[in-house]
């Protein structure tokens, strides 16, 4: 797989407020149906967007219908963002949709292992600087937000606000070792001597 | 040093630390399904990778599969599709499958135990967030993502970071009609349902060392509800004495090898934890959730929330209430239910049905309720079939389905229709998450939930039981 680093996210912002979205939400399990993540993009959020009833997203309210926020390839959002289930259909589908990085205050673990190993960065911010990021991105949409990962920093207009993550995710990010099994399949002979030591697969 | 068990398993299975700081572990255990697996194969084959450890792999099918007519081709095309590919890439790579016409099908957190593939003291994986619940062995189980799947397949290994410890001790007696389940629903409850990022939480304490497997299993399938990705329960004789003659369980002088290697697994006395927290058997209550996370709940005898409690976040709670249609502080006790659901990884095993049955036994589900139980596994339902519990769900006009996920997700012809209301077994009370954009779910016990079915309201157990 192509090394593919990423020390640099810029575009426009899509701001979303509300804790605990999980990835029900993101991705409704129906579209679950499938061999692969194809078209994806084209179901997010889509029972809130739309509901059972089958309503249009010319009239939907959502944030993702709104037309200020088009072609946004940053998400921002609040605390513990993509818990529940490990579908990776729901990254996928952000990733399709154009989206190359998402601002939370804080992620589900699972949800976050799953973007950053397809290239969809997560970076963590404060409350405050969040809803003071999602509030200036309401005012000014078209605005470009600019991601330095190596800095840890972004910045929209004048605002610059310092952002976090793991060490080893920003590493991962910035050497494109965010594809990981290359990496696991090196030096096999390791993996074969650590797994002789375990007495199960000896066979106690 | 004194360690914990996930320290323990964790240095036993490190491969070496990455590049990136993170640990390559290797997993002992690999569960895969038709659901988070088909994307994983076609990355394989695009790179002529190899499954490096079959005899580790072990897949079953269960998200999509019909719980009523079972015979092929489905009439569901896109269900037939993803078991047929399934089968496909099982026999390609050469996987070990329980399929659809396999005495071992059914969910595969409930086959893994109960075929004895899930022991103490490995690691395993799964790509689904409940593989949680295998912890109830002393088993380190990581629910993964299909890029996940992949890496596991190709190399049975994962990258991970490591997890801080969080003990949870249960202490006393539960009361008459409260369960497993109120349990882990109260410490989610308490702790939020994001608390538990970073952390891997350790149940322990004497309630939960009184607790069978299948109600260990009931608390770290929850886990991941909590926010922790992990959950486990220090391996005892209760496990060994469940793990004894399954399947592929050790056997012989191996079972007695195993065992004294399984006990020295669980933590030490004086292990140190990042944190500790006690919760008393004695107080807990039956609860119901009310709101669109598992963290949502109150007791039974209790209202609804308005917003304006202590600590209580007014916009998520209006936010909840917009969804649900109820009013704050509306009593819980009595509120219109219109589909009962016995079943999911959390609570579908005999011993959830034993006593779901004992509770409906003689009584008529109510009118309007459409109620029905779907057991975890194929071989739960012969059980339940061989004691007649199938007879007397039936009986009380419950429909009677074959193994699979069904109503938990609805990704099955098995959904909630409009704003329905569901008393649920399950473990998800998210928005559409039970197949209808606008279905509303309260999760409980199993046996609040045969209780909701008679009454056709949700009723406080213990009630019903002093009544009839
Ligand atoms: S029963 Fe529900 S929660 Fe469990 S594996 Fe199936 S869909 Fe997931």
């Amino acid at each position: 797989m192509a090394i593919h680093r990423i020390e640099r996210i810029e575009g426009t912002a899509l701001p979303m407020r509300g804790d605990d979205i999980d990835t029900d939400r993101i991705l409704p399990a129906r579209y679950l149906r499938a061999i692969t993540f194809e078209g994806m993009e084209l179901h997010l959020f889509e029972d809130e967007r739309t509901g059972s009833a089958g309503g249009d997203r010319v009239t939907s309210t959502h944030p993702f219908d709104d037309p200020r926020f088009r072609g946004a390839t940053i998400l921002v959002v609040n605390r513990n963002f993509g818990c529940g289930s490990s579908r990776e259909h729901a990254p996928q589908g952000l990733y399709r949709a154009g989206f190359r990085a998402v601002i939370a205050e804080s992620f589900s673990e699972i949800f976050f292992g799953n973007s950053m190993l397809i290239g969809l960065a997560c970076l963590n911010a404060s409350p405050d600087q969040i809803t003071e990021l999602q509030t200036r991105v309401e005012q000014r949409p078209n605005l470009t937000l600019r991601i330095d990962v190596k800095a840890s920093m972004c910045e929209l207009g004048d605002l610059r606000i310092p952002l976090s993550l793991p060490a080893s995710a920003k590493d991962a990010l910035l050497t494109g070792a965010w594809d990981t099994t290359g990496m696991l399949l090196d030096r096999y002979e390791e993996v074969t001597a650590a797994s002789e030591k375990l007495p199960y697969v000896a066979g106690f | 040093m004194a360690k914990t068990l996930l320290q323990k398993v964790w240095d036993l299975h490190t491969v070496r630390t990455l590049s990136t700081g993170q640990t390559q572990l290797f997993i002992g255990l690999h569960l895969v399904h038709e659901v988070t697996s088909p994307q994983a194969f076609d990355a394989l084959r695009a790179r002529g990778w190899k499954v490096a450890r079959t005899d580790r792999t072990f897949a079953t099918v269960d998200h999509i599969v019909p719980t009523r007519e079972r015979t092929r081709p489905f009439l569901d095309v896109m269900a037939e599709d993803m078991i047929t590919a399934l089968e496909r890439n099982c026999r390609e790579f050469g996987i070990r499958l329980a399929g659809l016409d396999d005495d071992r099908q059914g969910i595969v957190h409930v086959i893994g135990p109960e075929l004895g593939l899930t022991q103490p003291g490995i690691t395993l994986a799964c790509g689904d967030s409940h593989t949680s619940t295998h912890g109830a062995f002393g088993a380190v189980a990581f629910g993964i993502g299909t890029s996940q799947v992949r890496d596991v397949l190709a190399s049975q290994c994962l990258a991970l970071e490591p997890m801080k410890v969080r003990r949870i001790r249960v202490t006393g007696k539960l009361p008459e009609g409260v369960y497993a389940k109120d349990v882990i629903l109260t410490i989610i409850n308490r702790l939020g349902v994001g608390g538990g990022v970073g952390y891997a939480y350790e149940y322990a304490g004497d309630t939960i060392e009184r607790m069978s497997m299948d109600e260990r299993m009931t608390i770290c399938n929850m886990s991941i509800e909590g926010g922790a990705r992990v959950g486990y329960v220090n391996p005892d004789e209760t496990t060994f004495a469940y793990l004894k003659g399954r399947a592929f369980a050790p056997a012989g002088d191996a079972f007695e090898r195993a065992r004294a290697w399984w006990r020295s697994m669980a933590s030490d006395a004086d292990a140190r934890y990042d944190d500790d927290v006690v919760i008393k058997a004695e107080e807990l209550t039956p609860v119901v959730t009310w709101g669109v996370n598992p963290g949502q709940s109150v007791p039974v005898t209790g209202r609804v929330p308005s917003g304006n409690e202590q600590d209580a976040d007014p916009k998520a709670v209006a936010d909840a209430l917009g969804y649900m249609g109820f009013k704050g502080g509306e009593a819980m006790a009595g509120m219109k239910i219109d589909v009962a659901f016995i079943g999911s990884c959390t609570n579908s095993r005999l011993s959830d049905l034993r006593e779901a049955a004992r509770i409906v036994r003689g009584h008529r589900v109510a009118p309007h309720v459409k109620a029905l139980v779907v057991p975890g596994s194929v071989s739960i339902k012969r059980a339940a079939e061989s004691e007649g519990l199938d007879q007397i769900f039936r009986d009380a006009g419950f429909e009677w389905r074959g193994a699979g996920c069904s109503m938990c997700l609805g990704m099955n012809p098995d959904k909630l229709v409009g704003s329905q209301v569901c008393a649920s077994s399950s473990n998800r009370n998210f928005k559409g998450r039970q197949g209808s954009p606008e279905g509303r779910t309260l999760l409980m016990s199993p046996a609040m939930v045969a209780a909701a079915a008679i009454t056709g309201a949700v009723t406080d157990i213990r009630q019903f039981e002093k009544v009839s």
